[in-house]
């Protein structure tokens, strides 16, 4: 019963966050320099004759909450319309851009959590040693470094100077792409790597001193099997919060790495299409993100439920 | 190490106020014969593809690199301060609502909406300046107002409220200095959230004209040039990284001080 209110208060709030995002999403396109009927004409002539097609085609003479009701429904059936630069439809657009991204996201994850977990559990361990210290310091520097300064100096230093990586594109096979990928990737990582190492480090200290694990080791349990099948796991609700935070800076730093390293994916196809005022995939690409965030922190309440147990009984609430 | 830190962001203040008198050269002034060249000792960074003069464009950048982020952090803080120990202090159904608020605008992918609305309406510098303090605002809401309700139930807030001091009193002369090295390290973080925001901003290419001697400008403009004059775009990276965690480290180092009762 009580994962049922949980699940269905989540999925209440997951509503009213997208139906937000709608509203300021095609509030753009009225709100937008030149009107909608600019916009949508984008570089074709301005006739009385093609603002009155546009405006039949749009119906943009219905009320406001007509029109609103009719492009959101368009929307949850993926209909977005037509870009107004490639006049293609927007969903096959964003389809052609999403492995880019997708894998430059997929390829950051693993190496944040990869790295940052065994880092974290690291300093947790030899807590207060120099190691700790040098750890600590390092991902309070990394976390202030901004996605793009950091591609910038990879760049500078492992593909112009060193010239171990491409300095271009995306590559084309899969070996190619994975080359491509890694500085990108690394770049994007960094911050959200030393975010997950804090976590990691703060929540195995939370731990270190509960009588659960003082127990486990005066049973005589390996190392190895007190930190990683006791304290791990107890450690991994914290670590699964931070995955909420971290997609959305996953979302917003591949804008600024994609620009940076040149690669064609959603982030590059945002930005030409907020330069370019080509509303309908603008429109399209929020409410993408908007729902990744949404079903990703599902996932991740979900993921409580499975990982704890007393969550799943109602004993601690979320 | 403290003063190193303070060093370098008082280095930064000085050069933010003074950096374009000290510029050599106008940031301005091409010259397209010299094109893009690593440095020398007529132009110590360098130049840029029309051959300006890298130094001189950082330094006259300081100024609006800078001024900026302090205001959006003396905004952001400001209010999420006093909205914060508002909603904390008085609770009921103004402090449902805002939390409400709060909780919708802290899910919402806010620096994708910022990119957004600012290029799409365009409207330049002073809009993403104050987009983005009404962005950094929910986050440092939540965290006051945590700790307001676990200040205002104790005994010194008890003590004054029995003396007949009026909520505001209490909330500004007797809750606030408690929460303190909070707001201070707040003020940090959101100075260098909004530095480093702002800066992306600019690297995108959204709020500013070509040409603005601005340092994520700078970054994007010439990202082409690194094999042959990187300073061009490397030199505002290593600055803006510089002051970035110079006051994350300088924020941290003040919050456990501050806390500890050490040093007011």
């Amino acid at each position: 019963m009580a994962v049922l209110t949980l699940v269905a208060r989540r999925l209440a709030a997951a509503l009213v966050l997208l139906g937000a995002l709608s509203v300021i999403t095609y509030g753009l396109l009225v709100a937008s320099p030149g009107g909608p009927e600019q916009v949508l004409l984008g570089t074709r002539p301005s006739t009385p004759e093609t603002r009155a097609a546009i405006r039949a085609e749009y119906h943009l003479d219905d009320p406001f909450p007509l029109r609103y009701a009719r492009w959101l429904g368009d929307a949850v059936h993926g209909d977005f319309g037509v870009s107004i630069y490639s006049r293609e439809p927007v969903a096959d657009v964003i389809a052609d851009r999403l492995p880019v991204t997708a894998g430059l996201a997929g390829y950051a994850l693993l190496i944040t959590f990869a790295v940052g977990v065994p880092v974290g559990l690291v300093a947790a361990m030899g807590r207060g040693g120099l190691l700790d210290q040098g750890i600590t310091l390092g991902s309070l520097v990394l976390l202030a470094v901004p996605p793009f300064a950091m591609s910038i100096l990879l760049l500078y230093g492992f593909a112009v100077t060193l010239g171990w990586f491409p300095v271009f594109g995306a590559g084309e096979t899969f070996a190619e792409r994975v080359t491509h990928l890694t500085l990108p990737a690394l770049a994007l990582a960094a911050a959200q790597g030393a975010m997950v190492v804090r976590q990691m480090r703060a929540a195995a200290l939370d731990l270190a001193g509960q009588d659960f694990l003082t127990f486990a080791r005066a049973r005589g349990l390996p190392r190895a099997r007190v930190w990683i099948g006791y304290a791990l796991r107890n450690a991994a609700l914290p670590v699964l919060t931070v995955g909420g935070l971290l997609l959305a800076a996953n979302l917003t730093g591949a804008l600024f790495v994609e620009q940076a390293f040149g690669l064609h994916g959603l982030g590059a196809l945002l930005i030409a299409a907020v330069s370019q005022k080509d509303i309908p995939v603008v429109q399209a690409l929020v409410l993408f993100s908007g729902a990744i965030v949404v079903v990703v922190n599902l996932l991740i309440d979900l993921a409580y439920l499975v990982v704890d147990p007393r969550v799943r009984h109602g004993a601690v609430a979320l | 190490m403290r003063g190193v830190l303070a060093g370098v962001l008082g280095l930064a203040i000085l050069v933010g106020l003074f950096g374009s008198h000290l510029a050599p050269y106008d940031p301005a002034t091409q010259d397209l014969a010299l094109g893009a060249a690593g440095p020398d000792a007529a132009h110590w960074l360098g130049t840029d593809d029309l051959g300006r003069d890298v130094l001189s464009r950082l330094l006259t950048g300081a100024g609006s690199a800078l001024l900026w982020p302090v205001l959006v952090a003396l905004g952001t803080t400001t209010l999420s301060t006093s909205l914060g120990l508002f909603a904390g202090y008085r609770l009921g159904w103004i402090d449902a609502l805002m939390m409400r608020t709060v909780d919708l605008a802290i899910a919402m992918p806010g620096m994708l909406v910022l990119i957004v609305l600012v290029g799409v309406l365009g409207g330049g510098y002073g809009w993403s300046v104050l987009a983005m303090a009404v962005l950094f605002t929910p986050g440092d809401i939540r965290v006051i107002r945590s700790l307001t309700l676990a200040q205002r139930d104790l005994a010194y807030a008890e003590a004054a409220r029995t003396l007949g001091l009026p909520p505001r009193r209490v909330m500004f002369r007797h809750l606030l200095p408690n929460l303190a090295p909070t707001v201070v390290s707040n003020a940090l973080l959101s100075f260098v959230a909004a530095l480093v925001s702002l800066a992306g901003l600019s690297f995108l290419g959204i709020g500013l004209p070509a040409g603005t001697p601005d340092w994520g400008l700078m970054v994007e403009e010439n990202r082409d040039l690194l094999d042959l004059n990187p300073w061009a775009s490397v030199a505002p990276v290593v600055l803006i990284t510089l002051i970035a965690t110079s006051a994350t480290l300088l924020g941290d180092r003040l919050f456990d001080t501050l806390s500890k009762g050490g040093s007011r």
